[in-house]
Formats: structure tokens, C-alpha cells, sequence
């Protein structure tokens, strides 16, 4: 389906099985296949949860929350049953990476769950696939199949005399169901409002029961760090943020597509060198770093680590892995709409600020980009943004407001051109215009 | 009666024994049923409520939280063009424009032959690949309005074999 790339820098660990048939098991295990599952066996609850520790593996859903720690937090003891959740809601604007995994090395997620189920002592794993990913949750119920006819899955794994099962599940269209406490409303068969923690899912998840939720790329990355060891993994990236990740670089760059690099490499190289540069002898206005919710970065903020920390530092996160590319012909006023309304469509209305605020941006957005802004609606813009920012159940609001505020912030100039009447700067592009890009 | 295939029936069944509750398979439930049927019509509300034991206005308020299921029929095909931001960066609102031209058509409307639907949809995670557009769940990515043309012309030919 969806086109491989490659490039020197790239370090491959989660995409080495990519273009190598490995959703067949047979292949799979040839390409040293549920090793590490064995090897975790071995080394029993807490000997998981160290290897983890020490690879500082970091989820790469977005938060970036220590995936060690995560998995420490489950009780020993529990009177109601534990689970594992994969998540693979894949859907923050800007992200395509699960997508692959999932397509190509389907077997490595199952493997990651069966670890993770291991060292929490949970019988029972669950991969939500979104919706729109059909072609996946085929691949997946295939892998799942194929790995109980291999007697992996089931009763006594490996001779552990462990049970375990890992079933698949999907969505139907939704944003919010990739926040893990809407991921497990979804599960349990309802609409995805979001829960109020504490108590967090380490302690009531799925159906009261601890649960321990990690993305796709987080739980395909587990069988690499067992198997080659977290001092290992660790030691491919920076302090603290180990490993490598995917990201996908999409929009005004010569080279889009999904590589893997290691934690901590330059933005400008990845923008410059591995994504090929701005086409069309366009120069670099702006960089959406991870994911549409994260703050943007100016064309003069690139010098910039990719890395968790250094991301935190520079006032936006690494999120998603979501690189997206801005050249200077594209309208920021533009992009903040649409942005907007995206979150506007997702909102769940649960939480007033976010569903008020998403709607009251868009408006206004929309107003203002039309040539409809007035000098007091930036401040107001911003304001509104501003006051989103923690006041809701899930992080949504958080996500819509965060690009917006950057964008007004770092962008201002921008809005006080479209002011008056005057028409957008820069126009509305025909096909004609976009061709050069369009037919490369 | 069930209102799906049997065969359907049977996988929502066995399916269901791999959770603790009744409804939790609800939600692949509806978009299997939707795929089998082309919407959840009220017949398919009920049969849901039924295997699931909710009250019908339960399985509606779960149907209306999800973009991708619907109560209303639709075309063969439902063509859902992206345009959110990767997209729309290489040309994905032009691309829907084309659709809408072509097709004759708006968002959420259906072609008189019953043969289209045109949706414009939220990211669905081809970013690397832009601008790109899914026809039921098949994905088809770097487009252009000729590539588009091609396309279209193909679901036609299949909808009138």
C-alpha cells in the first residue's frame, strides 16, 4: 500500500521487518520472531520491567510518559482482572506511522502486548485498530489467528504456564477514542467521553480492572528492547529519551514519507537532508513538530534535538512523530482554521471550554480569514485559547488550543495583514498553481 | 430474524464471547452491519439492541458519537477526500473541489445513481502520502485530478458490472 523510503541516517529497529514480509509468521519468525517473548518469560515481572526502565523507551502515542514506570504502576495484586490495550487510534493529523507497523510487522505488536501482559500479569490483550484502517484489522486478525495456530497464544505459552489472549478491536471514526480513558469507553462499547483520573488506568481501566494502555509504536519497540537489551536501546538515543522513532514527514518537503531516526536528531537535517528540502525553491516558514496539536516553530527554530526534553525545552512537544512543513507561500491565519476545525469536528462536547472554544475559534477563524477580522478579535483569539488550556477531562482542548496560541503568538503579523477587508495575502491556489507540487 | 447474513451473526457471536460484557463489541458490530447493509437502517438498530440487550436510543447515541457510521443510505461508493492539514498543503481542498465538479455532488451527497457519496474527511493517516482520499476502505494517495479521474471512472465501471 503505502510507499517505503529510505535514507543513510535512518537506524532501523521498529521498521527493520518493513518490505520484508514479516506479517507472515513463518517469515516472522525468521527474522528472529517471538524471541524476545521467550527471552521475557525468563526474565519474569521485574526483570521486564528494569529492561524497560533502563531503555528509557518513551510512548510514542504522543505523551511520551515513560513506558517502564507506566507498566511499574500496576498493582501486584488485583481482585478484578488486569488487561493490556494497544492503541491504535492512529489519528492525529500529521501521523501515519502505526499504519505501517501494523501492515508490515503486525506480529511485533502482538509480541509487545504478550510482554507487556507478562510483566503486569494481565491474560488478556486487546489491539484497537481504527476504522478507517480496515486493510489492518485484516493483516491483524490474520497475525492473531496464525499466532494461536502456533499455540504462542492461548494456554501455556511457551510452556510458561502463563494464559494468554490477545484479541483484535475496532473503531469507527474518531479522533478523541486515541486519549486512553475514551480509547476504553470505545472498547466497552460506548460513545468515547472521556473519564475523570485520578484514578488513572493503571489502577481502573478496562471494566474496572487495571489496565496498562500503550501506543502501536510503543508496544512494537518492546520485543526490540528485551531482545537486544535496554542498555541497547537506550544507548541508540539521548539521556533519558531512548531508542529511535518513526517520523513522517509530510507536506512542502521534497522527500515525504516515514523514516526512522534516533532519538535526538537535528530538525533542520530531518527537514534538509532526509525529507530533501522545501521543493519549488520555496523557503521554510513553519514547522508542525509532532502531530497538529503541538506548538509550531518558526523557520529560525529548527536548530532543535528531537528528543522528548528538547522539544519541551524549545516550548512544544516531540507528540506523535507528525513532522508537517509550512514553505513561505502558505497562510498561517489559513492553517490556524484549519486546524480548528478539525478539533471543532472532534470535540466530543463533553467538557464545555473545549466544545464552546473549539466552535467560537473556528467562527472566528473562519470570519477573520474571509477578510471579516477585527484588530480586538486577535487578542481575543489567543484569550479564548488561552483559557481552554487544562479546564477539560481529556486532553482535546488542550490540543486544539496549543497550535492556535503559537500560531497567533508567533504569527501576529500575519492576522494584522488579512485586517480591513483586505483579501488573503496569499490567495487561494488553484491545482494549476499546486501542480508542480502535485506531480512530482 | 437477524437483519445481517447469517455468517455475519455467527462472527458477532463468537466475537462477543472474548469480552466480559455484553456490549462491548458494539462498536465493530455497527460498521460491520453498516458495511453489510450501507447504512444502520432501524431494523439494524433493533437487531443490535437485541443482541447487546441497550435500548435502541442507547445504540443511536453510541451511532451518532462516530464519523464513520450513518442512518441514512448512501452510494456504492463513498468517496472521503482528506483535507486536513498534510493534505490540504498539497493540494487536498483542490482535490475535494475536483470530486465535487466531477461527481456533481457536495459534502455527504449522493450522486442520483446511487453509485457516489463525497465526504470530506479528518486525517486519515496517509500524511506522508498527501493529498490522498479512501473510496469505501481502500486508500489511494498522491493524487492528482487526473489520478482522481481514473479513479472514479474504475468505480463506475465496477458498479455497473
Amino acid at each position: 500500500m503505502a510507499e517505503l523510503v529510505s535514507h543513510p541516517d535512518e537506524k532501523k529497529v521498529v521498521s527493520a521487518r518493513f518490505g520484508k514480509g514479516a506479517a507472515n509468521i513463518d517469515r516472522y519468525l525468521e527474522l528472529d520472531g517471538y524471541k524476545a517473548v521467550q527471552k521475557a518469560i525468563a526474565l519474569g515481572p521485574d526483570g521486564i520491567v528494569n529492561e524497560m526502565k533502563t531503555s528509557s523507551l518513551r510512548g510514542r502515542g504522543g505523551a511520551g510518559f515513560p513506558t517502564g514506570m507506566k507498566w511499574s504502576f500496576v498493582p501486584k495484586e488485583s481482585a478484578k482482572p488486569k488487561y493490556v490495550l494497544c492503541n491504535g487510534d492512529e489519528s492525529e493529523p500529521g501521523t501515519c506511522k502505526d499504519r505501517l507497523i501494523l501492515e508490515h510487522d503486525p506480529h511485533a505488536v502482538i509480541e509487545g502486548v504478550m510482554i507487556a501482559a507478562l510483566s503486569i500479569g494481565a491474560k488478556t490483550g486487546f489491539i484497537y485498530i481504527r476504522g478507517e484502517y480496515r486493510y489492518l484489522v485484516n493483516i491483524m486478525r490474520k497475525a492473531i489467528a496464525d499466532a494461536y495456530a502456533k499455540g504462542f497464544l492461548g494456554k501455556n505459552i511457551f510452556g510458561s504456564g502463563v494464559d494468554l489472549d490477545v484479541h483484535w478491536h475496532t473503531g469507527a471514526g474518531a479522533y478523541e477514542v486515541g486519549e486512553e480513558s475514551a480509547l476504553m469507553e470505545s472498547l466497552e462499547g460506548k460513545r468515547g467521553i472521556p473519564r475523570i483520573r485520578p484514578p488513572f488506568p493503571a489502577v481502573v481501566g478496562l471494566w474496572g480492572g487495571p489496565t496498562v494502555i500503550n501506543n502501536v509504536e510503543t508496544l512494537a519497540s518492546v520485543p526490540h528492547v528485551i531482545f537486544g537489551g535496554g542498555q541497547w536501546y537506550a544507548d541508540l538515543g539521548t539521556p533519558k529519551n531512548g531508542g529511535t522513532r518513526l517520523f513522517c514527514l509530510s507536506g512542502h518537503v521534497s522527500k515525504p514519507g516515514v523514516y526512522e531516526l534516533p532519538l535526538g536528531y537535528p530538525l533542520r537535517k530531518m527537514i534538509y537532508e532526509v525529507a530533501g528540502g522545501i521543493p519549488n525553491g520555496q523557503k521554510l516558514k513553519a514547522v508542525v513538530p509532532g502531530g497538529s496539536s503541538t506548538p509550531m516553530l518558526k523557520a529560525d527554530e529548527i536548530d532543535l534535538p528531537m528528543d522528548f526534553d528538547s522539544c519541551a525545552k524549545a516550548g512544544t512537544f516531540l507528540g506523535s512523530g507528525g513532522v508537517v512543513v509550512l514553505d513561505d507561500t502558505t497562510c498561517m491565519v489559513k492553517f490556524a482554521q484549519r486546524v480548528i476545525k478539525f478539533y471543532q469536528h472532534e470535540s466530543c462536547g463533553w467538557c464545555i471550554p473545549c466544545r464552546e472554544g473549539t466552535d467560537w475559534l473556528k467562527k472566528t477563524l473562519t470570519r477573520f480569514h474571509a477578510g471579516g477580522g477585527l484588530k480586538k478579535d486577535i487578542d481575543n483569539i489567543q484569550y479564548l485559547a488561552e483559557n481552554m488550556l487544562g479546564r477539560t477531562f481529556c486532553p482535546l482542548g488542550d490540543a486544539a488550543a496549543m497550535p492556535i496560541i503559537s500560531i497567533v503568538k508567533k504569527w501576529r503579523n500575519e492576522f494584522e495583514d488579512h485586517l480591513e477587508g483586505r483579501p488573503c495575502p496569499y490567495g487561494e491556489k488553484t491545482a494549476e498553481q499546486l501542480l508542480p507540487v502535485l506531480s512530482r | 430474524m437477524p437483519v445481517v447474513s447469517e455468517q455475519l451473526d455467527n462472527f458477532f457471536n463468537e466475537k462477543m464471547k472474548e469480552y466480559p460484557t455484553r456490549r462491548s463489541f458494539l462498536v465493530p458490530m455497527l460498521l460491520y452491519t453498516q458495511d453489510e447493509l450501507g447504512y444502520l437502517s432501524p431494523d439494524a438498530i433493533s437487531y443490535l439492541a437485541q443482541k447487546t440487550g441497550l435500548p435502541e436510543i442507547e445504540i443511536r447515541n453510541v451511532i451518532s458519537y462516530y464519523s464513520m457510521l450513518t442512518m441514512k443510505p448512501r452510494g456504492k461508493f463513498n468517496v472521503q477526500v482528506c483535507t486536513n492539514i498534510s493534505c490540504m498543503l498539497r493540494g487536498g481542498e483542490e482535490i475535494f473541489q475536483h470530486c465535487k465538479q466531477q461527481l456533481g455532488i457536495g459534502h455527504k451527497q449522493t450522486t442520483a445513481d446511487k453509485v457516489f457519496t463525497l465526504e470530506e474527511v479528518e486525517c486519515i493517516g496517509a500524511c506522508s502520502w498527501a493529498p490522498a482520499m479512501q473510496v469505501n476502505y481502500d486508500f489511494h494517495e498522491n493524487l492528482t485530478p487526473a489520478k482522481v479521474d481514473k479513479i472514479l471512472e474504475s468505480y463506475e465501471k465496477k458498479a455497473a458490472q
